[in-house]
């Protein structure tokens, strides 16, 4: 399968992100520049964590209105899978592709840590390989990673089973002290209506090996190309 | 021209910054503070434009940019230099 990852001025995981694609998983990966409007004919697209245009204004506003995410959108919205990561999951809310917001963590503080997340749903692009219910340790490092959103977005989440991760202790409950960001409903990812974009705070490209801490981000992009 | 806009938290999203200013004012013993809610203050300078086109732009610059309606409220005035 052949995947893009973005690169916007300001981010820092898109190095990674290649390496844990073509090094990791024996995928095509090649590199979008922010200027560049065509996607070169990728079938997956993933937009890493970083600082985008350094945060300015808010995370992920300016990079919502750079040229290559009109054909992200646009790609998305033609059913293509798209994964955000950190700073790729706030774009995705501020471009409107996903719904709600990220603001800054309740503690003020930067958060660098392994955490452990439990999968909600199967029916997405992106955890179609997991089980539901499953209980992944991934990396988490922001400032902003505290979901919000309004009580009738919450419900319809809900509704359409679209929150796919959640923060969990160890025993897999969404309790509050398992919460590291206050993230509403310990809510760590969600996805879009259909499934094909997926959004989350913590770094499943950063998982990917045994050496580095844990390899079960794996399943993220392994769900992608089944 | 110059379009001064006010970017603030919407009541129902926690402010963590806004309450930590409040409790460090408290430490300074302002006991009359009883909230302190943080946002942004941005000045546009503008030209070419009338008040009333002026008052139309800068309303669609919040809405599309300045502004996360999901998470944030917007005023602006609009002053002459």
């Amino acid at each position: 399968m052949k995947w893009g990852v973005v690169t916007f001025p300001g981010s820092n995981d898109d190095r990674d992100s290649v390496y844990c694609l073509e090094r990791v998983l024996g995928q095509e990966a090649i590199s979008l520049w922010h200027k560049d409007r065509d996607l070169h004919g990728v079938e997956a697209i993933v937009l890493p964590g970083g600082f985008s245009y350094g945060d300015y204004l808010r995370c992920g506003a300016v990079a919502r209105f750079s040229p290559v995410m009109s054909s992200v959108m646009a790609f998305a919205r033609a059913g293509g899978p798209v994964l955000g990561m950190c700073n790729g999951f706030q774009i995705l809310c501020e471009s409107g592709l996903l719904p709600g917001a990220l603001v800054r963590n309740r503690s003020l503080s930067f958060i660098c840590e392994w955490v452990a997340v439990r999968v909600e749903t199967t029916r997405t692009r992106f955890t179609a390989r997991c089980a539901a219910g499953e209980c992944l340790s991934l990396p988490i490092k922001h400032g902003e990673g505290c979901y919000v959103a309004d009580e009738a977005t919450l419900k319809a989440l809900q509704d359409n089973e679209q929150i796919v991760f959640r923060y969990v202790n160890q025993a897999g409950e969404a309790l509050e002290s398992a919460n590291p960001n206050g993230a509403v409903q310990n809510i760590a990812g969600v996805t879009n209506t259909s499934g094909n974009v997926v959004g989350l705070m913590p770094h499943p490209e950063h998982a990917v090996e045994a050496l580095l801490g844990g390899e079960d981000g794996r399943k993220l992009f392994r769900s992608a190309f089944g | 021209m110059l379009a001064k806009v006010y970017v603030t938290p919407k009541k129902a999203i926690l402010d963590p910054q806004g309450t930590a200013i409040a409790h460090s004012l408290h430490a300074l013993d302002y006991t009359e503070v009883s909230e302190v809610r943080m946002g942004k203050y941005l000045e546009v300078r503008l030209t070419g434009l009338s008040r009333p086109h002026a008052e139309r732009r800068v309303e669609e610059m919040c809405q599309r940019l300045l502004a996360n309606l999901i998470i944030e409220d917007f005023r602006f005035e609009i002053v002459e230099e």
